[in-house]
């Protein structure tokens, strides 16, 4: 028995129903379909045509055609437009899902992305045809440097992870270049860490070690003591931590770690708290990967493309992955590849006008290698440079200010009705707890449905795994004080309703276009295609 | 709870020896602390594993374990329905649940198992420091 | 331009809120000594305007296949995309989502990657789809470490005439994880079967082929298929997508994993990205599958719905036991793929290959029939076929760009190694390339060449391309990669 939306609070359930306005089932594409239907209209065949079997033997060919719908245009575009008023995304309204900086995604960027000079470009295509599309990604590469205090940058990464496994496959390459890569088969993730961390690792060969937390939620340093040793590859950190805490010991950690011959690498997903406040590099860090769909505002997509550009110090410049975007500087002849010259390229012709040329470096003896085809994900470079022009350091440090703002002053209000673990001032996102309202046995699962009720996404939950019945917001700088309100008289309206009527909470969210769904059925049973 | 008959692990695998043969699966404790399973990872006939070695994986709605070989030896048997039917384990552990059986090649190990009452003071301890 | 709403005086009442006097309180636990007390070093803000004309200025400097006639190919294809697709994209409910966490209130996203695993297994003739993955090159790698743990073998068997770019990447994967590559030598532009049959043992985990392989041809997919299972190693076979409405699915000649590159579905050329690997395989693999998935269950009243599933591979869950790290997906290249294939559907991908096949047959037999000009190999093509030139490709390629048209890639830049393929140029032509445009290339490489085009097209002389591009003295040739660094 679902019981129908009521007692919510003046205005949120018209909201929440404007929210989801396709309310009907959607069928898939594939019931749409009907015999003869088309939505497409392709180039004429203007060559002569000759007989297909006579161009490509029989056996290659395929015998019977794929099973895809027979739809015209004007089905699929409804059924799209339709599947997409049943999506949430920031564009719909707050998304405070922490770890993940839902910031908004100015649309001017998603304009520039568009323009047939970015978006049109081969990458096989001459060089001197592509130089405005490497000079964007020569100047991102050193504007990432200085964000992030390291000395070279590679953009080739496709995502966050991605930028992990690269980051470690260069450590990887650094130890073994230096005769250690037998001995270092170690890398110690703190247990905050963000669950990518130790899969990164694991992926790269190596054998994963905990540290445990202290009660300040930092990394436990007298732990570390113990376990760091020259068997120790690294040591994986993000800081503030995914408890939206900055770690103040992390001048003792860095030394503890490189005491041992150990490099450390920054998970750059909670970078957009401390742009232009402090620097991973100047932190010790060796090693780090920028989220440029989180700090640098361009769209997930729905879970994707991102982009996870690395950063390295000089020590570490030498693996980085191949191609790296190098200017030519006309005049002088040096080559410039990082902040500071590498001086390894050859002098070609120029143009001899004095303008620099950009052009891709494969000359690199100790890279790694490759971890993506081309250069990466080239349109989410264009959105991400655009919105450093757009912020220049001012705007880039008042973000990281105002988000950190933001989370304080949710916090501060949220304080007197959820548990909170860790007691301090965070930065950019924080982490509560549905411990008050297990007593009625309510849940986080609960209280994350609940909010889907008053039109918002709900924060990220059960996560770190360090907090039983975690709810980790992130609201991002992007919110006004109104929204941020609203949503925490959401949540202080689900901590009351908890107490008053646990049963409601278990059965939300009530207005969705479906309710809460069977995954452990969808688990056991997989069906994963029509 | 926990069937007399049946020898126990600390990694909360339980045995049943039939003669030189031990069928292994997972307390009522261990199903219950996974939560829904919703899949496994069967070992092949014929795999020889070490006492202590991994001889199967299990994937829970909230997390991914493993179980353990109770007792070295070889794979003689597995039971391919868990495959299709996870939920086996949580319905049934000590029965449709069962996960595999291996041939015991070094019976001494045997005596390492602990008894019911052993294995139920281990999981009210636990308990307790939780 | 900051995109913060709040004014000052918000950002006064909050601090006042939080109890503190000012934002600098809220970071003194940072120690001073990493504190960066200088501006970031960076170009002044700039206003929207500002920012529309400077960044309108760098990609003016750029051109794109819309300026010039492209042959390029090479693993990113300039193909149609529909007007209808862009729409559908550019709706913001899908595009500034995040990944379908809360499943109630992302039925689009799910519905639609459903949508897409089903028409990748459609299309493949595979059992199973996974969500997607970054591109071609990463399915690869990730394709040989799931067959490495599904058959718990370690050695890696691919072929050269895979991508180098593909084979690069899987080399840089695979040292990492220990496990031992194989690579397999083409000749006749296909991969060596007798080579390939000495070469897979009880040890190898996998085989990798290609098909239309690098240089365009279709391989003995079937055969290479049955010399891995005669070892009991899995045949992963990768191909182009846009390829199936018209050559035999990966389903149908035993392949067990199939990926590829999926950025001619719909995918613009974006200078390398964001594209979409795409990964499909037999049922009985799903627990070894990377990456996300999306199923079908039901709600509380029955009604159908869809939730991220078999979470328990994934690194959030499994950590250091995951199938893979891989965290997202390219959900929103996966969309633009699962609309195209809609929009296509059963008949439309039927035609496009059917242009493709016969606009790239006209080409080659033209390009063939200029003195000096020869087919590289004869083995059977798609849309993408190897020619030896009688000049230097990468002065033809020069040359020709002079006129507007980029003719394709040099080979010896990507396969330096291979002496055969110092006069190579891999041309792909797309169904975008009219005929015209077909006789506009061939009459340039004729000239080029010093040769006289034969007359039977009577073939007018091309004006001069775009003049708005000088051509520099020393130019590099097409931006490639390079084998062998890894």
């Amino acid at each position: 028995m679902i019981i129908e939306p009521e007692g919510l609070g003046p205005g949120v359930e018209s909201r929440a129903m404007a929210q989801n306005k396709a309310r009907g089932p959607e069928p898939l594409i594939s019931e749409l379909s009907s015999p003869g239907r088309k939505g497409y209209s392709l180039p004429p065949m203007d060559v002569e045509a000759g007989r297909l079997e006579d161009l490509i033997p029989e056996a290659y060919l395929r015998k019977a055609p794929p099973g895809l719908p027979e739809v015209s245009e004007v089905d699929v575009v409804r059924h799209f437009i339709r599947l997409s008023q049943k999506n949430y995304g920031v564009d719909v309204g707050f998304y405070p899902l922490g770890s993940c900086t839902m910031k908004y995604n100015p649309k001017v960027n998603e304009y520039l992305a568009s323009l047939p000079g970015f978006m049109s470009l081969h990458p096989y295509e001459p060089e001197d045809l592509v130089q405005g599309a490497l000079e964007l990604m020569y100047e991102l590469q050193q504007y990432l440097c200085e964000i992030g205090g390291m000395d070279s940058v590679s953009l080739q990464p496709a995502a966050g992870a991605h930028g992990e496994l690269t980051g470690l496959l260069m450590i990887r390459a650094y130890h073994e270049y230096r005769g250690e890569g037998q001995k270092r088969t170690r890398v110690i993730v703190p247990d905050s860490a963000h669950g990518t961390n130790p899969a990164s690792a694991a992926f790269c060969g190596y054998k994963v070690v905990e540290v445990k937390s202290d009660d300040r939620g930092g990394v436990d340093v007298r732990a570390l003591r113990e376990i760091m040793d020259d068997s120790v590859a690294a040591l994986m950190l993000t800081n503030p931590n995914t408890l939206g805490l900055f770690d103040e010991n992390i001048v003792e950690v860095a030394e503890i770690v490189h005491e041992k011959g150990g490099l450390l690498y920054y998970d750059g997903a909670n970078m957009n708290a401390i742009m232009g406040m402090a620097r991973p590099g100047d932190m010790g860090f060796d090693v780090l990967h920028f989220n440029l769909h989180k700090t640098f505002s361009t769209p997930h997509g729905g879970g994707g493309p991102g982009s996870g550009p690395v950063g390295v110090k000089k020590a570490l410049e030498p693996f980085l992955p191949v191609p790296v975007v190098a200017r030519r500087d006309a005049r002088a002849g040096d080559v410039q590849t990082g902040n500071e010259q590498a001086g390894n390229g050859r002098v070609e012709d120029s143009r001899g006008e004095g303008a620099p040329r950009y052009f891709l470096d494969y000359d690199r003896p100790l890279s790694i290698g490759r971890v993506r085809s081309f250069y990466g994900n080239f349109g989410v470079m264009v959105k991400a440079y655009a919105y450093i022009r757009a912020l220049g350091a001012k705007g880039l440090k008042e973000a990281s200010e105002a988000a950190v703002i933001a989370a304080n002053y949710v916090l501060s209000r949220l304080k007197s009705h959820y548990h909170v673990p860790y007691d301090r001032h965070c930065k950019h996102e924080f982490v509560i707890s549905a411990k008050n309202q297990m007593e009625y046995g309510v849940r986080t699962s609960d209280i994350a449905k609940a909010l889907l009720d008053y039109g918002f996404h709900a924060p990220t939950i059960y996560f770190p795994l360090i907090v039983k019945e975690a709810i980790m917001v992130e609201p991002t700088e992007t919110e006004s004080k109104e929204t941020l309100d609203a949503f925490c008289e959401a949540l202080i309206e689900i901590a009351d309703k908890a107490r008053s009527d646990p049963e409601y909470l278990h059965q939300a969210p009530h207005t969705t276009v479906v309710g809460r769904l069977d995954e452990v059925t969808a688990a056991r049973k997989p069906k994963l295609r029509w | 709870m926990y069937p007399e008959d049946l020898k126990y692990t600390e990694k909360h695998e339980w045995v049943r020896l039939e003669g030189n043969r031990a069928v292994i699966g997972i307390t009522s404790h261990a199903q219950d602390q996974l939560g829904a399973i919703v899949g496994i990872g069967l070992p092949q006939v014929g795999d020889v594993v070490e006492q202590g070695q991994e001889l199967a994986d299990i994937d829970s709605m909230k997390t991914a374990d493993v179980i353990y070989a109770p007792v070295s030896g070889t794979v003689v048997e597995v039971n391919k329905k868990l495959e299709e039917h996870p939920e086996l384990i949580n319905d049934d552990p000590y029965g449709e649940g069962w996960v595999a059986v291996i041939e015991i090649s070094n019976e001494e190990e045997i005596g390492s198992l602990m008894s019911a009452e052993e294995y139920r003071a281990l999981v009210e301890e636990g308990e307790e420091g939780h | 331009m900051n995109y913060i709403p709040n004014t000052e005086r918000d950002l006064r009442e909050m601090l006042a809120a939080i109890g503190v006097g000012s934002a600098e309180e809220l970071f003194s636990d940072i120690p001073a000594a990493v504190r960066l007390n200088r501006d970031l070093d960076l170009p002044p803000a700039l206003s929207e305007y500002e920012l529309i004309k400077h960044m309108s200025g760098l990609a003016a400097r750029n051109r794109g296949v819309d300026d010039y006639v492209s042959f390029l190919g090479g693993g990113a294809y300039d193909h149609f995309i529909p007007s209808a697709l862009f729409t559908i994209l550019g709706r913001s409910e899908f595009y500034t989502a995040y990944t379908p966490y809360q499943a109630e209130v992302s039925q689009g996203v799910l519905q639609s990657i459903f949508e897409y695993q089903s028409l990748i297994c459609e299309l493949t003739g595979m059992d199973v789809s996974n969500a997607s993955l970054y591109d071609g090159a990463t399915a690869v790698a990730e394709a040989a470490t799931m067959a490495a743990r599904q058959t718990r073998r370690n050695e890696i068997v691919i072929s050269r005439a895979v991508h180098p770019e593909y084979r690069m990447l899987l080399k840089t994967y695979a040292h990492a994880l220990g496990l031992p590559v194989k690579e397999i030598s083409f000749s006749g532009g296909i991969t060596d079967l007798e080579e390939l049959k000495s070469a897979v043992t009880g040890a190898t985990a996998c085989v990798i082929l290609q098909s239309p392989n690098f240089f365009g041809c279709i391989e003995p997919m079937g055969e290479a298929a049955d010399i891995s299972h005669a070892e009991g190693a899995l045949f992963v076979a990768c191909v182009d997508p846009i390829s199936l409405g018209i050559l035999a699915p990966p389903g149908e000649y035993g392949a067990d994993i199939a990926i590829g590159e999926g950025q001619a579905l719909g995918n613009p050329l974006n200078f390398g990205g964001p594209y979409l690997g795409f990964l499909a395989c037999k049922n009985e693999f799903i627990r070894n599958m990377p990456g996300r998935v999306v199923g079908e269950t039901t709600d509380p009243r029955g009604r159908r719905g869809f939730v991220l599933t078999l979470q328990a591979r994934e690194q959030h869950i499994r950590r250091e036991r995951a199938t893979s790290n891989i965290c997202s997906n390219e959900a929103l290249c996966a969309l633009a793929a699962t609309v195209y294939l809609s929009l296509l559907g059963k008949s439309g991908i039927r035609e496009v290959g059917e242009l493709c096949v016969q606009k790239s047959h006209y080409a080659a037999k033209r390009i063939a029939s200029i003195p000096g000009f020869s087919m590289k190999y004869s083995a059977p093509f798609f849309k993408e076929f190897v020619i030896g030139c009688p000049v230097e490709p990468s002065s033809l390629i020069i040359e020709l760009k002079g006129q507007g048209i980029l003719p394709g890639i040099e080979l010896a830049r990507m396969l330096p190694q291979d002496e055969n393929l110092k006069d190579a140029l891999l041309v792909a032509v797309t169904e975008k390339r009219t005929k015209e445009e077909i006789d506009r290339l061939v009459q340039a490489m004729a000239q080029c060449a010093g040769a006289a085009v034969q007359s039977d097209v009577g073939a007018t002389t091309q004006p001069a391309g775009d003049t708005r591009t000088e051509r520099a003295a020393g130019d590099r040739g097409p931006a490639c990669g390079r084998e062998g660094l890894a």
